[in-house]
């Protein structure tokens, strides 16, 4: 007999999760062995998610050496001592590279022997790097926004 | 049990509130509470021994930088592992990185199975070799369904404490499992 009622096909693939788990009630179990029986296809199924518990029930984790956790913590706190350094040079290189880059532009347009030949090509070349950068920030932002990791996190 | 666990919350409570007012030794004691279950987490989603634990200090080492938003009231490691299992996941969307990790697969895994059953050699073997298969299918299986898979059967935690871990309904939790079972399954099967 084949099971061809989608809903009932679903429950018996709940069922076998909870079975497998051991999270069953007994009358779930009655349940689940009724809409197994006389199905060919939920017992082929039901066979070979039952070898996969098997073999997964046997794995472990491998522990990593002892040692590790002797200077777990003390290499977390260097971490976020680390992390404040990198913040605090880079406001350091910030601020002092967007006064100078301010700076240049101003000098460029102020710059009255410059021929325009020159000009143009400069001015499109600081204006091409600033669209990629503009471009890179956006799709940086963009990705983060649409993760579909990120969506499901709840705080 | 429900006592041990809610004696442990309260403990935990008030190690966040000693770390959020200036005590960083009482977050060392959170860490030191939380480092195994982190590093263990990490690493049957990443697969690699340093990587886990590259990850899981880089996560609390990003929660004591945040320390001062966490809510001493709730579980502490639930917070902990939202920044763990993001963490987890960029790392794994990183394209290189996943094809570094199917190098390794199945070096994650203690080899326990083998010592039980070295009585009957042929057995371990034939063990050995599902547990390969399922191992390297392991690494190939979606983020999502690798998480809710290694929670089940390396923490083993119920569906009812999954679920809240991951944030999703319990019944997703249970398709979740399903598929990516099922995924085990192909590869035990394929010849």
């Amino acid at each position: 007999m084949k099971i061809q009622d989608g809903a009932a096909l679903e429950r018996a693939r709940t069922l076998m999760m909870q079975a497998l788990d051991g999270e069953i009630s007994a009358g779930e179990r009655r349940e689940l062995d009724d809409l197994i029986t006389g199905s060919p296809e939920l017992v082929a199924e039901w066979r070979r998610l039952r070898r996969v518990k098997e073999v997964t029930t046997d794995m472990t984790l491998q522990n990593p050496p002892a040692e590790i956790w002797d200077g777990y913590w003390t290499s977390v706190y260097r971490r976020t001592e680390r992390g404040l350094a990198w913040v605090l040079i880079s406001i350091g290189v910030t601020i002092p590279a967007a006064y100078w880059v301010w700076h240049v532009i101003r000098s460029f347009l102020a710059d009255t022997n410059m021929p325009l030949f020159l000009k143009l090509p400069i001015a499109a070349l600081a204006i091409g790097v600033l669209l990629l950068v503009i471009s890179v920030v956006r799709e940086k932002l963009f990705t983060a926004r649409r993760d579909p990791y990120v969506k499901e996190v709840i705080r | 049990m429900l006592q041990t666990a809610d004696a442990g919350q309260t403990e935990d409570g008030a190690l966040v509130r000693r770390a959020q007012a200036g005590d960083a030794e009482a977050f060392g004691l959170l860490v030191e509470r939380y480092m195994r279950r982190a590093y263990f987490a990490a690493l049957a989603l990443v697969s690699r021994r340093e990587d886990a634990l590259d990850l899981s200090q880089e996560a609390f080492a990003r929660a004591f930088l945040a320390r001062r938003s966490i809510d001493p009231e709730r579980p502490f490691y639930a917070w902990l592992y939202q920044i763990l299992r993001r963490l987890c996941f960029n790392f794994l969307r990183d394209r290189r990185t996943r094809a570094r990790t199917f190098e390794a697969a199945g070096t994650w895994l203690a080899d326990e199975a083998a010592e039980r059953f070295r009585s009957d050699p042929a057995d371990a073997l034939a063990r050995r070799e599902a547990q390969r298969r399922v191992a390297a299918a392991m690494e190939a299986l979606p983020a999502r369904e690798r998480e809710v898979l290694a929670l089940k059967e390396f923490e083993s935690l119920t569906y009812r404490e999954i679920a809240p871990l991951v944030g999703i309904p319990v019944g997703t939790v249970m398709s979740r499992l399903y598929s990516a079972r099922r995924r085990l399954a192909d590869a035990l099967e394929e010849p």
